[in-house]
């Protein structure tokens, strides 16, 4: 309702202050209450829309409650439903006077005429007073039963209100169930769409919770409601009908033939006008098809003319949500749509956030056929007066260099924009060429050349003149002017306010000195001096490093900031595949648009139905620590071939705007990350349980044996297999399409709970029995984890989530697994390796 | 689920404000148009539709001037927010007629009770004018159509085109007339947003000299592909060596439908026999050359719910039970070439170290018949130019050039362009510095916005209109309208 939005602020002179026109009106409702004369009712509209009015500007109108209720026995319904809207803003802080109101509206629930019924109801659940509840049991009930379907459709949403309120009544009085009824048999589809959306959210809730509406959660993906709801589709308004193909997206159909089934089924509702219910039904095709890699790139296909559609047909806020999504498409098969590019082209009027988009798109698709046109569109674009446009731009052209194998051209293009001479384009432009330089040395002549003409005053931007000083430095050799155009910044020193550029000076200093020492040496004194004399940390301890390693072994020196470097092969991404294939699952929603899984932006609460996924995101990745330290052990490996070599990395710290692109591991890191992580191997999503082909089993037999946490003094009969493995995705897959097939309460040694506060202890201690732990989070006293294990013969895979109560050692068990005979076995071995967790 | 709706004025200020579900914060829409207001310091870049904000994420489009603006702390579906933000936009009006300040401030009632429908505890309900009829029971009180902007595509009709009753499209869907009567009438208008970009107005030779020089060593494949795509172009290219070759062009276009009929019959719309959609084989943006008279070819469309599709293959008509209201009937796109209404030439011309000359000529390409309105041509000038001197052809009324100082920005404005006429406009420049480099990088591009009826560059045709009979004699008004308007014409110079 209309909240006193601004009540905190002191009027404005402008607008009234409101208490002498309260009090006012509260005397002429209070006349009108009990009048009868002809033309009351007129008189109350006037007066009824001055309070909403006030209550609409921000003025708090609560103190003419009383009257309000008095005036409100009448017949006319424009005046009801003002009345209910006031009501409806301030009962919850006002619970006394709101009692007053049940009495009118629970008659209104009674009333002949359908709509008041509709609309009492839904005021009277709306109020918000939990200590009223009891009145709401009654007329939800009857409303649920009511002849009219628009009182169903309203008694549908005010279960789900009372639930909020109260959820013991709601589910004392057993409304659940009535809704799963109404939803099955309903003929009227608002009424059916208003129950399913009340469930998911009921039954979600309560899924942490009660064992019972965690199975009617699963029951809503089952296939009889699944097809129930796909076989009305046509009935649901546009806005039920993304609610009912959300739902289906999440349904895992058992083969292919009954994936076709619901793809041709819903083939004409991606040529629907309203884009919710085309990127709806895109992610119903996309999530459906991914373990088919043909079709699923049919589909990619399929899906561009009407995306193409819908982003040139709405306003341009619209076209931005679906140019979001066609964006994360682009950028996971760009190949696809290297042919469109020109659908990506800018044009003048668009707003700054589309453009954004459009030019990382045009990066993307870039490859051999088209890199010429693109590349000669941007430079249009950086021709432009608005500026940053033509910053972004600028990157974009850098970007595609550094994608491509054939760089002349566009090399000759990024020094033409230095030939400009406007500033913000030659800024961009060094710290483009020094990446470059970076990856392609061979062309570092050419670029000298042109950098050498560019008079350091001409660049103020920090790092623009980083990048500057920094191929200052490194090309000493071939730029003759070099150390004297160091030798000039050294003596401005003191003007220089970026520790970022004073750092790569004294660098830049060091190299060119050893270079060409007899030019350099006094620039490098004086840069020393001021350096150690610096008043930033960082600048006054590399002044003095430098300083005692000259001093130590110049040829140390040298081989420790001029060691000789190999070409940077790729450029670190700024974001993780497995971050991508996140964002990719929850395709239609603000991830996409964000760029980022929801776990980093909702709170845990609102997460909504099914929300196992981002359940899952929140916790942190099961090995991760010591899978960081691998990785980095292994970056470290790596180093010669991925990165310039220590002392650049060293140096590089100063560059803030690809710093991550030093120090992170690459791109192809996935694999590194993959391979240090047993757990996350190289699974593909489709098929986790047939990770390991029968061949391997005389070795995973050996293994599950071998290990030494296999228990000597009781073997179970279940082995398990050492290297079973799943990735999160396929993992949440499962969890979603399996029951549970058991679940218990076991308890936990209290020796064990002391070791919990190292969260990774547990995660380790049973990986040692072949349990691999996918996701673990939460915090004292309560842990939650997610383990994985497999059969060392056969497929069956075995799912369990962990609740772990620190406190009173309690320890609640749901496992799930596609082999129900053995789940009793596992759930045995699973006990007792965690019996032991704590006692070794 | 939505948590809370708002519209704000211009201001900042609150028109109606309803929370859903009461779990975010009261002060939201503070806190939203301060965001917004400040987003980028230098205001060169506009807030997006969408931002998160300490967990509350915060949707808004912009219609005629006013915030729709909606929040929630779920994940939801972004495309599903904006659209329905503006489908609210569009209930409004078609409630009110008028979407404006004042008219929503007038109705705010009407609106609170359109809102308590359309979204329940944070769920769609429905914002179907046709459903929502049923629930809504305040009656509109109309504001002053003439003296206020209108909403909407249909507004392009309220200006030049006398034949047209001018109050229909801003009527609202449940008042009656003055006379207590109905009218009955169905509006259907076709409209074409074009976009069109010509490339730098270098001659010919001149290109492929350039191309030689600047690349011959390295970009052998390059050149090759550039000499075929200037072949292929060639049909494209005028005779005048000053005019581009069309770089790209898209037509987007809407059937607009906007029904005050009674009773909801039937309507079956015939389109363009020879119709085809989906560009098949044929690749996006290809001039093959071979399109000058052939069929009307959608590279894809898609249609209102209401949009019955089962003659399409057979006679190309649609047949669709209207509701209530303004809706779209079907959205196309077409990459096909078409012919661009206006051709732009361009002349920037150094006369001596502080001064320029600007020569711009715009020729209307369509039938004498047609007339053009409100047209505007701008052109950015060089950051350091202080004065310009215009010189504007004689004997045409209603035009003006200006430069706006503040933006460096050269206006030239047109009431009327009759078709197949041409207008030059010379503009003499001074700057406050002597130039560097080349000219033609600081200035430009050329870009115009214009609005044509009656003409549609695509040629679809609504070839007729047929309304079923429900044995009432009178025959309803119907109104079958084109108009074309540039999107985003630019010509690089």
């Amino acid at each position: 309702m209309a909240p006193p939005v601004q009540s905190h602020r002191s009027p404005s002179p402008s607008q009234p202050s409101g208490k002498g026109e309260v009090s006012d009106l509260k005397t002429q409702l209070r006349q009108l209450a009990g009048s009868r004369a002809p033309g009351t009712d007129d008189t109350k509209r006037e007066l009824f829309k001055k309070v909403i009015s006030y209550m609409t500007i921000g003025i708090d109108v609560s103190s003419v409650f009383s009257e309000m209720v008095m005036c409100s026995a009448t017949s006319d319904i424009v005046l009801k439903k003002m009345c209910y809207l006031y009501v409806g803003n301030y009962a919850k802080h006002n619970p006394d006077l709101a009692l007053l109101t049940i009495n009118f509206l629970q008659r209104d629930c009674k009333d002949e005429d359908p709509m008041i019924r509709g609309l009492a109801l839904r005021s009277l659940c709306s109020l918000g007073v939990a200590n009223l509840v009891e009145y709401l049991v009654g007329p939800l009930g009857n409303g649920l039963k009511d002849g009219n379907s628009y009182v169903r459709m309203v008694a549908a949403v005010g279960v789900l209100k009372l639930y909020h309120l109260s959820a013991s009544t709601c589910l004392d009085a057993d409304f659940p169930p009535l809704l799963k009824q109404l939803m099955l048999k309903d003929k009227d589809a608002q009424v059916v769409a208003n129950c399913l959306t009340s469930l998911q959210e009921i039954w979600s809730l309560e899924a942490s919770t009660s064992e019972e509406a965690a199975r009617e959660r699963e029951m809503l993906l089952s296939k009889p409601v699944v097809y129930y709801f796909l076989n009305r589709m046509k009935e649901f308004s546009e806005w039920a009908q993304c609610i009912v193909l959300e739902l289906v997206s999440k349904y895992v159909p058992v083969d292919s033939e009954e994936i076709f089934d619901i793809m041709n089924l819903l083939e004409d509702r991606l040529q629907h006008a309203n884009g919710a219910v085309v990127l709806a039904t895109i992610k119903v095709f996309l999530h459906m098809t991914l373990s088919m890699t043909d079709v699923h790139q049919q589909v990619y296909e399929r899906i561009k003319a009407p995306l193409l559609t819908l982003v040139s047909s709405g306003s341009p806020e619209q076209s931005y949500a679906v140019l979001s999504h066609l964006h994360l498409l682009v950028m996971r098969a760009p190949y696809i749509f290297s042919s469109d590019y020109k659908h990506f082209y800018c044009q003048y009027n668009e707003p700054f956030y589309v453009k954004k988009l459009k030019l990382d798109m045009l990066t993307a698709v870039a490859n051999e056929s088209n890199t010429y046109e693109i590349v000669t569109e941007l430079c249009e674009y950086v021709a432009n007066v608005d500026i940053p446009m033509a910053r972004e731009s600028i990157r974009a052209v850098g970007k595609i260099a550094l994608q491509q194998y054939d760089v002349n051209a566009i090399v000759d293009r990024l020094l033409q924009f230095l030939e400009m001479e406007k500033e913000h384009v030659t800024a961009e432009t060094l710290v483009l060429v020094k990446d470059l330089l970076r990856k392609y040395p061979q062309w570092s002549h050419d670029c000298i050349a042109v950098v050498g003409n560019i008079s350091s005053k001409n660049v103020q931007e920090p790092k623009a003149k980083a990048a500057l000083i920094w191929m200052l430095g490194e090309y000493a050799q071939d730029m003759q002017d070099s150390p004297y155009i160091l030798e000039g910044l050294v003596e401005n020193w003191d003007e220089e306010n970026s520790a970022e550029v004073r750092l790569h000076l004294l660098t830049a200093v060091m190299k060119c000195f050893l270079r060409r020492a007899p030019e350099t040496q006094k620039a490098l004194g004086d840069a020393l001096a001021a350096g150690v004399a610096d008043f930033h940390q960082d600048v006054h301890d590399r002044a003095l490093l430098y300083y005692r390693l000259l001093k130590y072994d110049v040829s140390v020196a040298e081989r420790i900031v001029n060691p000789p470097k190999q070409a940077v092969s790729v450029f670190a991404d700024t974001q993780s595949s497995e971050m991508k294939d996140r964002i990719f699952d929850e395709f239609n929603s603000l991830s996409v648009v964000y760029q980022k899984p929801s776990y980093m932006f909702t709170d845990k609460e609102h997460r909504g139905p099914f929300a196992f996924s981002e359940e899952l995101g929140t916790l942190s990745i099961g090995t991760e620590p010591s899978d960081g330290a691998v990785a980095a052990q292994r970056v470290e490996a790596n180093d010669k071939d991925l990165l310039l070599g220590t002392s650049e990395k060293e140096e590089s710290h100063g560059y803030g705007n690809n710093g991550s692109a030093y120090s992170a591991p690459s791109y192809d890191a996935s694999t590194t990350a993959g391979a240090s992580q047993g757990n996350f191997d190289l699974v593909s999503i489709d098929q986790p349980s047939t990770l390991h082909p029968p061949s391997g089993f005389a070795i995973d037999d050996l293994l599950g044996l071998g290990m030494p946490a296999a228990p000597s003094s009781a073997p179970p009969v279940l082995l398990l297999n050492a290297k079973a493995a799943i990735d999160p995705n396929a993992f949440q897959q499962k969890w979603r399409q399996l029951p549970v097939s058991l679940s218990q309460e076991t308890s936990i040694d209290p020796q064990g709970v002391a070791g919990m506060t190292n969260p990774h202890a547990l995660p380790q201690h049973m990986q040692g029995h072949s349990i691999n732990c996918i996701a673990s989070g939460g915090q004292a006293p309560n842990f939650k984890f997610f383990f994985f294990a497999q059969k060392a013969e056969g497929s069956s895979a075995y799912l369990v989530e962990c609740v772990i109560n620190s406190s009173s050692c309690k320890v609640q068990l749901k496992i799930k697994t596609d082999d129900q005979a053995t789940s009793q076995a596992f759930s045995e071995l699973f006990q007792s390796a965690l019996s032991k967790f704590g006692s070794a | 689920m939505i948590s809370q709706f708002f519209v704000l004025s211009q201001r900042g200020d609150n028109i109606v404000f309803r929370d859903y579900r009461r779990d975010v914060q009261k002060g939201s829409a503070e806190i939203f148009f301060r965001k917004v207001k400040f987003w980028k310091e230098d205001g060169k870049e506009e807030a997006p539709p969408v931002f998160n904000l300490d967990g509350v994420n915060y949707f808004h489009v912009k219609v005629v001037g006013l915030l729709f603006v909606a929040t929630t702390r779920t994940n939801l579906a972004p495309s599903l927010a904006l659209e329905l933000l503006q489908r609210i936009a569009r209930a409004i009006k078609d409630y009110l007629g008028v979407l404006s300040e004042e008219s929503m401030r007038k109705n705010f009632v009407l609106v609170y009770e359109l809102l308590d429908e359309v979204i329940d505890f944070g769920y769609v309900q429905t914002t179907s004018t046709e459903v929502l009829k049923s629930y809504v029971f305040n009656e509109p009180i109309v504001v002053d159509a003439a003296r206020l902007p209108t909403l909407g595509p249909a507004a392009l009709f309220m200006q030049g085109n006398k034949r047209m009753p001018g109050t229909a499209v801003t009527k609202s869907v449940v008042a009656n007339d003055p006379g207590g009567r109905k009218r009955e009438e169905i509006f259907v208008d076709i409209i074409e947003k074009i976009s069109v970009t010509f490339s730098s107005s270098v001659s010919y030779s001149s290109i492929s000299s350039a191309c030689l020089c600047s690349f011959a060593d390295t970009l052998d494949c390059y050149l090759l592909e550039a000499w075929s795509i200037l072949k292929r172009l060639g049909v494209m290219l005028s005779n005048d060596d000053e005019q581009g070759y069309v770089l790209t062009s898209e037509i987007d276009g809407t059937i607009q439908m906007k029904s005050y009929l009674t009773g909801n019959p039937e309507i079956r719309l015939a389109l363009n026999d020879d119709l085809h959609i989906g560009r098949g084989s044929v690749p996006s943006f290809g001039y093959s050359g071979s399109s000058g008279t052939g069929a009307v070819i959608l590279d894809d469309c898609n249609f209102h719910e209401s949009v019955h599709m089962d003659n399409f293959d057979i006679d190309r008509t649609l047949s669709l039970v209207p509701p209530d209201g303004e809706f779209p009937v079907m959205n196309y796109r077409i990459t096909q070439e078409f012919k661009p209404p206006f051709t732009v030439n361009t002349l920037i011309e150094e006369a001596g170290s502080l001064k320029a000359e600007v020569i711009l000529k715009i020729r209307a390409e369509f039938p004498s018949s047609i007339t053009a309105n409100t047209i505007l041509i701008e052109m950015p000038l060089p950051t350091y130019t202080t004065r310009v001197n215009f010189d504007l052809d004689r004997g045409i009324v209603g035009q003006n050039a200006d430069f706006k100082e503040s933006q460096k920005k050269l206006e030239w404005n047109i009431k009327k362009i009759v078709g197949g006429s041409e207008h030059t406009l010379r503009a003499k420049l001074n700057f406050s510095q002597e130039l560097h480099g080349n000219i033609t990088k600081e200035a430009g591009p050329v870009s115009l916005t214009f609005t044509i009826p009656m003409y549609n560059p695509s040629r679809l045709q609504v070839k007729y209109l047929q309304i079923a009979k429900k044995g009432k004699t009178t025959n309803p008004y119907r109104w079958v309208r084109y108009v074309t308007q540039a999107n985003s014409y630019v010509a690089r110079i």
